[in-house]
């Protein structure tokens, strides 16, 4: 009992961790399915997904050291002449190790 | 053009994922020490890359594993921090419908960042096949179980991503893939608003909100702005 009852209480976090996940996942679908979709929230759909990226690198280059500053810069600079990710990335990849390795 | 998902478009989406998949191993692999550092059986950190699969959370939330672990906590952590899922798979939706209802929920139970960014940008120009949501997703689910069990195995290793500039790849290519599908220039508008509101929210808000903070308010912009009529009207 001892022995089993710890494993059983992490196991039944785990699930209550995926459950609450698989409904993030889901739940956007699901509120979704009952807006009707005009184009005021098409607007604010297509704004919104690109926001979410924003939302997710600009902490990055703010909190980030001057390494990984210069590599989103790199990507975005690639990125905007290319038009290609797998250059963009590459670039940034070798700034973030380049500057990390010779100034900081 | 309706939405339709095959074995080609999934098998196609598993290659254009699999470069950064190869990154998702080395970060699952750090998870895999992280997880037992903290406590966890090798067991319980195999099962919650497997079910859970949402690396930012699984880092939160081992950090509140021991004897009694606080479920009602650890549930609103998992929240926060996954709940831009929510906002993710609304953006998807248009492009989800036309899948029968049992494709859509079970495409996005594989959504997570990287494969979501790679079918934004293919919405965005004009793919009606969703393959890379779903092939992306077993993708980088394979290579997120792939660096679990290694870290589960080889136990020391990296346990700490940044010093590896792991963060910088992943922070890369979301950029890219922001940059990469076309639009104009007014929504840089929408997209100047998230970041300022993302950053209010990381200095004055509870953590973990930045991201839905900051995707809303880019939402809230873009509604405001003027529309363009005749662009989306197709798809209505």
């Amino acid at each position: 009992m001892s022995l089993s009852s710890p494993l059983l209480g992490s196991i039944v976090a785990i699930l209550l961790m995926a459950v609450v996940t698989a409904l993030t996942r889901t739940g956007g679908l699901l509120v979704m399915s009952r807006v009707p979709i005009g184009p005021r929230v098409e607007r604010f759909i297509n704004a919104m997904a690109g926001s979410v990226l924003v939302a997710v690198i600009t902490p990055m280059a703010i909190e980030g050291d001057w390494g990984a500053r210069m590599a989103l810069l790199a990507t975005l600079g690639v990125m905007l002449v290319l038009r290609k990710p797998l250059p963009a990335i590459a670039m940034g990849i070798a700034t973030a190790a380049l500057w990390r390795f010779w100034i900081g | 053009m309706s939405a339709y998902l095959d074995r080609a478009g999934i098998v196609s989406g598993l290659k254009r994922m699999a470069p950064l998949s190869l990154f998702v191993i080395v970060f699952g692999l750090a998870y895999g020490v992280a997880a037992l550092q903290n406590g966890l059986s090798g067991l319980e950190t195999l099962l919650m890359s497997a079910l859970v699969f949402a690396g930012a959370s699984q880092f939160a939330a081992i950090d509140m594993w021991g004897p009694g672990i606080p479920l009602v906590a650890l549930m609103a952590t998992t929240f926060a921090i996954n709940a831009r899922h929510l906002l993710m798979g609304a953006a998807l939706y248009p492009w989800l419908r036309g899948l029968p209802a049992r494709q859509r929920y079970a495409s996005v139970l594989v959504m997570s960042d990287s494969n979501w960014a790679m079918a934004a940008a293919d919405y965005q120009r004009g793919e009606s096949n969703v393959g890379i949501l779903v092939g992306g997703g077993i993708a980088l689910w394979v290579a997120w179980m792939i660096g679990t069990l290694l870290g589960v195995v080889f136990g020391s290793g990296i346990s700490d991503p940044e010093r590896y500039g792991l963060d910088v790849i992943m922070g890369c290519f979301l950029l890219s893939m922001l940059v990469g599908s076309k639009r104009d220039l007014s929504i840089l508008l929408p997209w100047g608003a998230a970041a300022l509101a993302a950053l209010a929210a990381m200095h004055w808000l509870p953590p973990h909100s930045h991201v839905i903070v900051g995707a809303l308010a880019g939402g809230l912009v873009g509604l405001l702005l003027p529309g363009k009529p005749a662009e989306q009207e197709a798809s209505a």
